[in-house]
């Protein structure tokens, strides 16, 4: 069953409450040096993203006014679907979260910013800045865990409606955007009848508002643009991109938090934690994907999921320069840092929604401490001479 | 209208977005998201004093001598505002609008605009304001008493009485450190050489010491009878305020510039706490040492975002309007006038308001 992770092999409760503290001030403090940091160049970074949208999504609109000719189609089918990512991801979820903040800028900050996605960014921010990230993992607390729709870990009691999961798995991947949008309403205190009908009604009127204009700007007005004979290309055009970017975030995410290694905590748990503790459990419950700069820029950095979960508020194109920061106090105080390659991620996922749609399971092995790979000598070949070797390419 | 109809028209595709978003790409100054302006010139004053001549992207709506503009710069990424007096005269035949800025050296905002900025910088332009400003009708007798860069409004008022012709009785006791410390100097001396209504008695403090509101009976017999502008540091100006409501006659009347916010002086290790002015939900609260100013507002009854409550999601910031606040994670006392801050994790430091 799933208490079959010993209690002694469970990083939280092996480490001292010195060792927490220590931990929390180690990584307090790589935060604080990022933060005396920022400047300009962070500044033309995000702008610079959002410029890049904004010429990708128009430009994209204009070829798929083509849209009848298929070179055109999937030119713009594809720049689309590229520029909604970016827009959800690398900017919208990270302007949301604050990260951004910082620069005081009205026009990029997280009391402004509104998304292309059906989600109001109010709700959101509640939902997921701060249940998601301040109980991260915390079964029972952390709605994340499963979206109450699914069963993604062995503490979560099995119920037989679980059985339906590989079908609602594959429909929330398709759907992703609206599946998310239900989810901020917070369906379980819905159904238990403890959610005031005002705010209910409120919300959903919220959602409405922003299905209808993304409806008809989507499926409406600009293939209508693409008139008569390419009203149907770019519909199909628009309805693909809109697939594409669901199926990409559904599966970033999901591999952020419900891979094998991410450990999920009882409420017991995560009662009364310190600073320092609440800094383990991020550590913990997350995972990150192993990819280059052009797949992290469009996972919006959640590949560096570990990262994110530390410094929910620190623009997310740091992460990358903090994560050997990261690695070194994980391999001081003997902690797993929990990564992988996506494809391996992704099938570990797709493993567990299948297991578990059926009573049962148990945890699965987590990773051990993480170590820093030994330094290898780079070997240069050489070319004997008669002076002696030399580099073939000094 | 017909403009109206067509930008909602356009909304339909750019939503979330506005057709601006799209337009700024082209040249951000089309933008109408907010007003920005460009640098024209700088021209220095005296030693450490600059006049900032912009050029608004769209038209200027106009403005009121003695009245200040809030403008915002950004430095290393970071915007921010502060308020400065606008020294150009209203209509301004080629649309433009000047400010003048002494350097603060502690100061963020005045050292940038004094050697960072160049022609061609973007800034951005935000209300006007102020009602330090020449009543109607115009009195007959004004005396105003100015000290450093509190010469600012009074310029552009006594250019507007000189334009109207209106310059009947007028002294101007100006406090500088040097006569050559004098900003717009020349301009006054040059006025007091034109205008026979217009006595110009300047204080030079480095040799005469501050001026004492003790002298005024001495330097203007006259002054409980005359409309005072009251311009400068804050000490001297409550100096004379007090001065004022002691020995003022019944027609005494007292302007003063007060667009400085009152700031404690945040000094203590620990914090002094201080009130809170929560400005949407008009109620006051007072948080006592190392008291955030979401709790200290919830426990005043005022219904607050919030999240988190340690520092992380970003559901509670408001826009802080005046005073200094204290960063409860890490000591740190800033005051950032529009700055949005973290009720959360601040404290504030002597009286603040908030945008909340």
């Amino acid at each position: 069953m799933h208490d079959t992770l010993k209690q002694q092999d469970h990083p939280l409760h092996r480490l001292s409450p010195e060792d927490i503290e220590e931990l929390g001030k180690r990584f307090q403090a790589i935060h604080d040096e990022v933060r005396a940091d920022l400047g300009e160049s962070d500044a033309v970074y995000i702008r610079s993203l959002i410029e890049f949208h904004r010429r990708l999504a128009a430009l994209s609109r204009i070829v798929l006014m083509a849209s009848r000719y298929p070179p055109a189609w999937v030119l713009g089918t594809t720049g689309l679907g590229v520029a909604k990512i970016l827009e959800n991801m690398e900017i919208g979820h990270n302007i949301l979260h604050g990260q951004w903040d910082w620069m005081n800028d009205p026009n990029i900050h997280s009391s402004t910013w509104d998304w292309d996605t059906a989600s109001t960014s109010v709700s959101w921010k509640h939902s997921h800045n701060y249940l998601h990230h301040t109980f991260t993992n915390v079964v029972g607390l952390d709605k994340d865990v499963g979206y109450e729709i699914m069963r993604v870990d062995p503490k979560q009691p099995w119920e037989p409606r679980f059985l339906a999961q590989p079908v609602i798995n594959v429909l929330l991947m398709l759907l992703f955007e609206w599946g998310v949008a239900l989810h901020d309403l917070d369906i379980e205190a819905i159904k238990k009848g403890e959610k005031d009908k005002k705010v209910l009604l409120e919300e959903l009127k919220g959602i409405g508002a922003k299905a209808r204009r993304q409806i008809v700007k989507d499926y409406i007005v600009f293939p209508a643009l693409s008139g008569r004979k390419g009203f149907k290309r770019t519909l199909q055009a628009n309805i693909t991109a809109n697939l594409i970017r669901n199926v990409w975030s559904n599966a970033i995410i999901f591999c952020g938090h419900f891979p094998d290694q991410a450990y999920t905590f009882t409420q017991e748990e995560a009662a009364d934690e310190s600073q320092g503790a609440w800094y383990v459990r991020q550590l913990l419950g997350a995972a990150n994907i192993e990819g280059s700069d052009t797949f992290h820029v469009m996972s919006g950095n959640l590949s560096y999921q570990v990262e994110h979960h530390l410094y929910p508020d620190m623009p997310s194109s740091r992460y990358k320069q903090i994560a050997p920061k990261v690695k070194e106090v994980c391999e001081e105080f003997g902690l797993p840092y929990n990564t992988g390659p996506f494809g391996k991620q992704w099938l570990m996922v797709q493993r567990t929604i299948l297991r578990l749609a059926f009573p049962g399971g148990s945890t699965r092995p987590k990773a051990p401490p993480y170590k820093a790979p030994p330094v290898q000598k780079k070997e240069r070949p050489s070319v004997p001479t008669p002076a002696g070797p030399v580099p073939a390419f000094p | 209208m017909l403009r109206k109809r067509l930008l909602q028209a356009a909304q339909a595709l750019t939503t979330p977005l506005l057709p601006d978003d799209y337009i700024g790409l082209l040249d951000p100054r089309w933008s109408t998201r907010e007003a920005t302006g460009t640098i024209v010139r700088l021209k220095p004053e005296t030693d450490g004093a600059k006049t900032v001549v912009i050029k608004p992207s769209h038209e200027w709506s106009g403005h009121k001598p003695g009245q200040y503009l809030r403008i915002g710069a950004e430095i290393d990424g970071v915007r921010h505002w502060r308020a400065y007096s606008i020294t150009s005269d209203p209509n301004h035949p080629e649309g433009l609008v000047s400010i003048t800025i002494k350097k603060v050296e502690e100061g963020r905002m005045s050292p940038w605009f004094l050697e960072q900025a160049k022609p061609g910088t973007l800034v951005f332009l935000g209300a006007v304001e102020g009602t330090f400003l020449l009543p109607d009708p115009l009195p007959e007798k004004i005396l105003s008493i100015s000290a450093g860069s509190g010469i600012t409004p009074v310029m552009a008022m006594q250019r507007e009485l000189d334009r109207l012709d209106h310059v009947t009785d007028v002294v101007h006791i100006h406090s500088a450190r040097t006569p050559d410390l004098f900003i717009f100097g020349d301009m006054f001396r040059e006025l007091q050489g034109r205008r026979p209504g217009y006595t110009l008695i300047e204080r030079i403090t480095s040799e005469q010491g501050r001026i004492e509101p003790k002298e005024l009976d001495e330097l203007v017999p006259d002054w409980r009878e005359r409309h005072t502008f009251l311009s400068g540091p804050r000490d001297m100006i409550s100096a004379f305020e007090e001065h004022y409501e002691e020995h003022g006659g019944p027609e005494t009347v007292l302007h003063v510039e007060r667009f400085q916010p009152v700031v404690g002086d945040g000094s203590a290790d620990v914090g002094s706490g201080g009130t809170v002015t929560f400005r949407v939900q008009d109620k006051e609260a007072t948080c006592e040492v190392g008291v955030s100013i979401l709790v200290g507002g919830e426990e005043a009854g005022a219904l607050l975002p919030y999240g988190c409550r340690m520092g992380i999601c970003h559901t509670c910031v408001g826009k802080l309007r005046s005073g200094k606040v204290r960063d409860l994670r890490t000591g740190e006392v800033f005051s950032d006038e529009g700055q949005t801050i973290r009720t959360c994790v601040n404290a504030p430091e002597g009286p603040i308001e908030i945008e909340l």
